[in-house]
């Protein structure tokens, strides 16, 4: 199906099924623990082997020579495989570093050897008795020392922005404004921090190969250990029915599937292989951190009439830059604009994609700096920000919104929340011991159209099953599919069954971007109008005028049971969606509002959250129940962002010391208040036929600026430099409070 | 991890005679620290000695009307006694602040005393740690230290003793019973348990080779006010950056000891007597001679903070 116009009303706008509370169809099986995860699959082959991988020592240079003797002795140990074995693999899409093989090496905890053995033990214990001589070369891992090398850089996922984006005359409508900020931010290198370790059982049959993994796109995995094992990708089965979060870092393949695969292939056994914590933080892939620096020009009467946004960070050689400028392209309007992003060399583990990518980092600086403004001017920030909506892209007054209620969520949130009981002089207000403050923040993710297919089938009992490579990382994909299967058939939920994550399947969008649930279900609608058709040929109806509702499929005064059109056997739908160009002509992104309350010790300056809201204008909503769950775990990260999470680089090893969930700190419950979620129902006609957008990511955009600003108005102290934690404002803070 | 034998212990003499017997044996109890050690191969034990079936899990009252605490009792029910509660406040307080539920329910009081520290650069075994291999360098020293101690540390080591309930065991003057292989009893106050680096930073206690810990005593209670607060960059589940212990009396008198900041925990009886004059004096004597680091320097003004947190609460 093609979507070139914007979708008129469709069997989706009954909203029966589809946009109600429905809870998750795979809770039971989730909390029965039997939704099995891909180290847990034990059932799928026999004979499994354990790998263990060992990682590098050394952040740069080269391995002289390994020494795998003594792990070979061991008991148990069926084979050592070392990097030196084999020439380095490409890289992967979207990556740059070789996973593995060769002498050379480019980051720290880089994979350079797998032991498989009979027992997780047995390979664990072999892996201690590896010894590795290097060659130590000069690294470099620190981005402030490297800054000075950095290069101009253009936005990996907006090749259309010009590398230096300049709109109007910024350096003239800066110097000419009344009013100015010039302010420097720095986010730090964070790790995902999924529950589910990256995890591969893969095992051989005849010159084919299949991985039961933990992957968020199913077909960027398949496609990227053929290109790495240099087989014909209709040889690889990737099979991820149940993953354990995601966030970005199972997008690309891992080292635990290339080693799994290469491990069973050279023990002629099923081998399976999960990263250990350390190598998941070491060995894969880091939202890189920042240093930004935001300057802002206005008018008395608070118009923006210049933004400049500027992001440095490292990467490896060839690695991406992240894109913190990408929501001050959109966010507010102004005629003069100064946008760049920088890459420095560095020898860490690679920087790559972390949910909301280039949002959640640039808004973390962008809306403290408009609170920053808004106080400067003496304006209320949520006016302020009001004042600098917009309704076209900025840099394209020709091309406006598909739909933007960014006012809408600053003032129902402002009101929800009691916004005009903040004081607005900071560390005004008390409670006992603690300072009181209020924060808020607008935010913005784009929405990403992107091809996706389905396939359903009307079995002869009157069921439904789905077929589709989509995956579920934890968000609910199953649980839309069914919905969206159910509401086009116009059968109960429970009739739907579900089977998704294997590359038998169609194609789909897969999970990233928080383009998994609108492009998804889009897919699957297309198949649906499908099916509906070859059901109304089976039946003698029109497929135009057939109406499918409570198991029956009815045209004028016929009606028949749905279950018999296929009651000679079952009758398929097959199809995907694809996308013309109304993300062209119209922006299409989503946007929010948090609001955020929190105390402060006023002896220790602990930061406690007490109060968070989210209003959000994301389309259609599928499934409130998971679009809330969505939300409050982004909501949640932002509280991680503001105040704790980042990982801690020895700048003489190159490694991030902090790399277990003990060091890396996460909000555990006691750190998450109450939080209330409130959705603008708005579906959107040009994001496709479920007028659905992402919501996944918007919910952690803006969600730290919002922590810190509602930290200052506590305390009176603006801390620029992420997580805000007590050190930093103890040194803003000699004083008590 | 390597392998390693195992026995469960039928009476305290047998677990010390094997430990003696077996070099390279080390007792079990909860196993919460020992297991991830073995795991990196930090400890590399030869033979376990499982000490947990042995009868040293009661709490009884003493002649003097102090506390004797089995070395097996579990920190769930050691915070939850009622005498506990009532008597030791303190004491309770720092063990609910630690770890987790799950953890407290594994977690004995021997064990407990004897965790290990939390220096990110002792769990490498790939990077130099005089703790892990002595004389091999400390990487903690110019490297990231910002959890890491303030005072009472050497050229050798700079980590601090991570735990919760020895802060409060060292407000209240609790004192170690250890048996050993000839059968004898010896107690150590808990001032003198916690050995500081100095030279030998690998020697962290004052137990010798196969002593067992068998219970820990307290004196009677010392009435006052309980408090302990725990600073960290999460609301729980995560270790000290800077805690307070300490009993406070309507006098303005009290006792006070600091966890986090030092290879032991922090008590200073004669910064202790500054009390009265308030938290600044009782900090500044407490980290006379104090060598943070760039990144942890702000424990001290941090520990400042959350003792005058502590007296402000004890005014009510
Ligand atoms: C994730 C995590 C978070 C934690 N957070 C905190 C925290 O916030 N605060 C805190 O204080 N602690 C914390 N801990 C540490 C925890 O308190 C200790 O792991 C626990 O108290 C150890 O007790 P155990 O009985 O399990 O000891 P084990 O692991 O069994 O033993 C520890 C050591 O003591 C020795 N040993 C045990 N019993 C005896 C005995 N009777 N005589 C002689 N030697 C003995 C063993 O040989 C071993 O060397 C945390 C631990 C974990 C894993
Ligand atoms: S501080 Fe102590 S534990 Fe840490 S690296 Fe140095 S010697 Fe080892």
């Amino acid at each position: 199906m093609q979507f070139t116009t914007p979708a008129g009303r469709n069997p989706i706008d009954q909203l029966k099924v589809v946009g109600k509370p429905v809870t998750r169809v795979d809770g039971p099986l989730k909390v029965t623990g039997n939704a099995r995860y891909a180290y847990e699959r034990h059932e799928v082959v026999p004979n499994q082997a354990y790998g263990w991988i060992l990682g590098a020592t050394i952040a740069k240079g080269r391995i002289i020579q390994i020494d795998t003797a003594a792990a070979e002795a061991e008991p148990g140990v069926l084979k050592v495989l070392t990097t030196l074995d084999r020439d380095p693999v490409p890289p992967g899409f979207r990556a740059t570093v070789h996973l593995f093989g060769g002498a050379e090496i480019q980051h720290y905890h880089q994979a350079i050897a797998l032991v498989v053995a009979e027992s997780f033990e047995q390979a664990r214990a072999a892996a201690h008795l590896i010894a590795v001589e290097y060659e130590t070369a000069h690294g470099r891992f620190d981005l402030a020392a490297e800054a000075s090398g950095a290069k101009p850089i253009a936005d990996r996922d907006s090749p259309d922005s010009p590398i230096v984006d300049r709109v109007g005359d910024f350096d003239a409508a800066f110097a000419e404004a009344p009013v100015t900020l010039d302010e420097s931010y720095a986010t730090p290198d964070q790790s995902h921090a999924m529950m589910e370790p990256h995890a591969t059982i893969a095992a051989w049959a005849d010159g084919t190969l299949t991985v039961w993994t933990s992957a968020q796109m199913i077909g960027w995995h398949r496609e990227d250990l053929a290109h790495m094992l240099g087989l014909d990708k209709e040889d690889i089965r990737v099979e991820s029915p149940f993953i354990g979060g995601g966030f970005g870092s199972k997008l690309l393949l891992r080292v635990d599937a290339l080693l799994a695969a290469l491990g069973s292939k050279a023990t002629g056994r099923p081998v399976k292989v999960a990263l250990q914590r350390p190598l998941i933080i070491n060995n894969g892939t880091r939202r890189a951190g920042t240093m930004q620096r935001i300057r802002l020009g206005a008018t008395r009467d608070g118009r923006l009439t210049a933004i400049s946004h500027h992001s440095l960070n490292g990467n490896l050689p060839g690695g991406f830059a992240e894109a913190a400028v990408a929501p001050t392209r959109l966010l507010y309007g102004t005629p003069n604009r100064d946008l760049a992003l920088k890459l420095a060399i560095l020898d860490l583990p690679e920087g790559n994609d972390m949910r909301a990518p280039g949002e959640a980092s640039g808004l973390m600086a962008l809306e403290i700096a408009m609170d920053e403004m808004a106080e400067k001017l003496g304006l209320d920030p949520v006016e302020f920000r009001i004042r600098n909506d917009t309704q076209v892209d900025p840099a394209k007054p020709e091309r406006p919104f598909s739909e933007r209620h960014l006012i809408e969520c600053l003032r129902t949130g402002a009101e929800r929340f009691g916004w005009s009981r903040r004081n607005p002089s900071p560390g005004a207000v008390r409670d006992g011991k603690w300072l009181v403050g209020l924060g808020m923040a607008a935010a913005y993710r784009g929405n990403l159209v992107t091809p996706s297919k389905a396939r359903i089938r009307l079995e002869r009992d009157g069921r439904l099953t789905v077929e589709t490579d989509m995956t579920d990382i934890g968000t609910g994909s199953y649980t839309i599919l069914a919905q969206t299967a159910a509401e086009m058939m116009g059968c109960p939920l429970g009739s739907v069954k579900l089977a998704l994550g294997d590359s038998a399947y169609p194609a789909s969008s897969g999970s990233g971007g928080q383009w998994g649930a609108n492009n998804s279900t889009a897919g699957l609608y297309a198949a649906c109008v499908k099916l509906r058709e070859a059901v109304a040929a089976r039946l003698g109806f029109n497929a135009e005028d057939a109406a499918f509702a409570d198991g029956m499929v009815t045209s004028g005064n016929r009606s028949v049971p749905l279950a018999e059109a296929a009651k000679d056997g079952p009758l398929t739908g097959e199809d995907g969606i694809e996308y013309g160009d109304l993300d062209k002509r119209y922006a299409q992104g989503t946007f929010a509002a948090h609001f955020v309350e929190v105390g402060v010790d006023s002896f220790t300056r602990e930061v406690r959250v007490r109060r968070m809201l989210a209003v959000c204008d994301a389309g259609r909503v599928l499934n409130p129940i998971t679009a809330r769950s969505q939300v409050i775990g982004g909501m949640t990260m932002g509280v991680g962002a503001a105040l704790m999470e980042g990982l801690a680089v020895d700048r003489r090893f190159g490694y991030f010391v902090n790399n277990d969930l003990g060091g890396y700190e996460v909000p555990v419950h006691a750190d998450i208040p109450h939080q209330e979620v409130i959705f603008l129902d708005y579906p959107d006609d040009k994001s496709s036929p479920m007028k659905a957008k992402g919501i996944g990511e918007l919910g952690l955009c803006g969600v730290g600026a919002a922590v810190a600003n509602a930290v200052y108005n506590a305390t009176g102290i603006r801390v620029r430099d992420y997580p805000v934690t007590v050190d930093k404002h103890l040194a803003e803070a000699p004083q008590r409070a | 991890m390597r392998p390693f034998t195992y026995e469960r212990a039928a009476s305290p003499a047998a677990a010390i005679a094997a430990v003696t017997a077996t070099p390279g044996a080390k007792f079990i109890a909860g196993g919460t620290n020992l297991l991830d050690l073995m795991k990196f191969e930090i400890e590399t034990p030869t033979h376990l000695v499982d000490v947990r079936s042995l009868p040293l899990a009661t709490i009884e009252d003493t002649e003097e009307g102090g506390l004797r605490i089995g070395a097996l009792v579990t920190n769930t029910d050691l915070a939850s006694h009622p005498r506990v509660k009532r008597d030791y406040g303190v004491l309770s307080r720092a063990i609910v602040a630690g770890a987790t539920g799950q953890l407290r329910n594994k977690a004995s009081v021997g064990g407990n005393l004897l965790q290990r520290n939390r220096c990110p650069y002792f769990y490498n075994t790939a990077v130099p740690c005089n703790k892990r291999e002595p004389g091999s360098g400390c990487s903690a020293i110019g490297g990231v230290s910002r959890s890491l101690a303030v005072i009472g540390t050497s050229e050798l080591c700079i980590a601090q003793n991570p735990g919760d309930m020895a802060v409060a065991l060292r407000v209240l003057d609790a004192r170690i019973e250890a048996m050993n292989a000839a059968g004898k009893t010896r107690t150590i106050p808990i001032a003198e348990f916690f050995r500081l680096p100095d030279f030998t930073p690998a020697v962290e206690f004052a137990l010798r080779p196969g002593e067992l810990i068998t219970a820990v005593t307290l004196p009677p209670p010392i009435g006052g006010s309980h408090h302990y607060h725990k600073v960290r960059d999460r609301a729980s589940y995560a270790f000290a950056i800077v805690s307070v212990a300490a009993v406070l009396h309507e006098d303005g008198t009290g006792r006070v000891a600091f966890g986090g900041v030092a290879p032991r925990p922090w008590r200073v009886e004669r910064a202790e007597a500054e009390l009265p004059q308030g938290s600044e004096a009782v900090v500044a004597a407490a980290f006379d001679g104090a060598k943070p680091t760039q990144d942890n320097a702000f424990k001290i003004p941090l520990a400042e903070r959350a003792l005058a947190l502590v007296i402000a609460e004890g005014r009510g």
